[in-house]
């Protein structure tokens, strides 16, 4: 049987670990989508040059596996870079998970701005607008609702790739419950809290994802 | 004060048209009529370099833009000179009424806030949509949106309105508000280049009707001169077949 009075009394223990987990994911979240919105446009507008960098970025942290890519950066380049050896398992963490996820949020958010149609782009130059001003107010604010699913899809799953941080010693919510779970050898009970944890954040995210697309389609209803 | 000399546009190898002279003084109505596919369109595009010309000059007021030499600065200040309504309305999906009026005059013309506002209402009360100030395109009805996006380039206090089929894609109940709103600002005299299948509008609104076929202007003319004895031979026969099934009399 479950041994529920261990898994309440570990409760308080692992939360205190939720800030470091919901922080690492916001601020990579925050990162990502600047860069995925960068390389979005710069694909959308061919930039030269920088477009031929943005594919082979993409193309990188989209064909190789995050823990892959973890590991590269934390153990891997301080040996290149010495400067880097200072570098912290959440920074690191943060570093590639920001990297990682911004490379799939740029295709979503070029689709989106794609499938925007032409005639608004043409009526925005046609009262004298530039590109930039285009991008700003016109295409980007409808882009974004067309990839907030898709974009909140993958803050959820940046969520849990946290997780892969305690691989590179990082105490957070996984990390402690590792730890919590070798001293008590209940990994059943300690497992599975750390799972209905997980799962109720999401499932917050979740909520807060339909609230925004309710407002994101204000606009749109006929 | 506008005049187009010598513009020429191609598509790879096949010339759309070449060497188009046009001119238009302050406050004259001109339509362009012609044959779906004679690039009656494009030229219109090519006004403000939505196409860009392959050759030739645009000149509006005192701006002078040679087009094979257009610099970035030349497009803008030649796109703020000119107003653009579109077939497809092309209105901001995301933005109200009276934002996608106000747009232009706070982005380009970088106006207060307020002010643009207050211009952008009486503009919806001109074309009588101020009850619609705070709604979105996606509630609106097709003439409504096209009204919207005539509100938008009367915003931009251009020299020089362009209509690209403004009730082509309208369902017919719709079309007589949108025209009458363009009679409204002819009235007003304001200078527009209008193309249009929409005979009836030609006859009554236009001061110079302007004949397009396989590329070139093939005559131009007051409309009750186009209309009841034009000079070629192609006029004659795209007249006779437009305006036979509608029974306006036929030259």
């Amino acid at each position: 049987m479950l041994n529920l009075e261990y898994m309440w009394e570990l409760l308080p223990v692992l939360l205190r670990y939720l800030p470091l987990t919901i922080q690492m994911a916001t601020i990579a979240m925050f990162f990502a989508l600047i860069l995925a919105c960068l390389l979005a446009v710069v694909r959308v507008s061919q930039v030269p040059f920088l477009n031929g960098f943005a594919l082979l970025f993409i193309s990188f942290f989209r064909g190789t596996p995050l823990l892959v890519q973890l590991f590269l950066f934390y153990y891997g380049l301080p040996q290149l870079i010495s400067a880097l050896i200072s570098m912290t398992g959440v920074t690191a963490a943060v570093l590639g998970l920001t990297l990682h996820f911004s490379a799939y949020m740029a295709e979503s958010i070029r689709a989106a701005i794609v499938g925007i149609d032409r005639s608004q782009t043409e009526a925005a130059l046609s009262i004298g607008m530039t590109q930039s001003q285009l991008m700003r107010r016109i295409i980007l604010p409808q882009a974004t609702r067309v990839a907030t699913p898709t974009l909140m899809n993958y803050f959820i799953d940046m969520i849990k790739a946290t997780s892969l941080a305690f691989t590179l010693g990082v105490t957070e919510l996984m990390g402690a419950t590792q730890k919590e779970a070798a001293g008590s050898f209940l990994y059943l009970e300690a497992f599975l809290l750390v799972a209905l944890i997980y799962w109720v954040v999401v499932e917050v995210l979740s909520w807060g994802q339909r609230r925004l697309e309710i407002y994101l389609n204000r606009a749109y209803q006929r | 004060m506008i005049s187009l000399q010598g513009i020429t546009k191609r598509f790879g190898n096949q010339v759309v048209f070449s060497d188009i002279d046009l001119t238009l003084s302050k406050g004259e109505i001109i339509v362009i009529i012609g044959p779906s596919g004679t690039g009656k369109s494009t030229l219109l595009r090519c006004i403000n370099f939505l196409e860009k010309p392959d050759s030739g000059r645009l000149k509006i007021g005192n701006l002078s833009v040679d087009t094979q030499r257009a610099t970035r600065s030349d497009i803008l200040a030649l796109r703020r000179r000119t107003a653009f309504v579109f077939q497809n309305y092309g209105l901001f999906a995301n933005k109200t009424a009276l934002e996608n009026i106000s747009e232009g005059m706070i982005v380009v013309d970088k106006l207060p806030k307020a002010q643009a506002y207050a211009r952008a209402r009486e503009i919806l009360e001109r074309i009588g949509l101020a009850d619609k100030a705070d709604a979105y395109p996606a509630s609106l009805s097709g003439g409504q949106q096209q009204r919207v996006g005539i509100g938008r380039a009367m915003a931009a206090n251009a020299d020089v309105i362009l209509f690209d089929e403004p009730t082509s894609s309208l369902d017919p109940q719709w079309v007589e508000e949108v025209l009458s709103l363009m009679k409204q600002l002819a009235l007003e005299h304001q200078t527009m280049i209008v193309v249009t299948h929409e005979m009836q509008f030609a006859r009554e609104v236009a001061d110079r009707v302007v004949f397009m076929d396989q590329g070139g202007i093939v005559e131009q003319a007051p409309p009750e001169e186009l209309f009841t004895v034009p000079k070629d031979e192609r006029t004659r026969h795209f007249l006779r077949k437009i305006l036979a099934p509608t029974g306006q009399t036929v030259p």
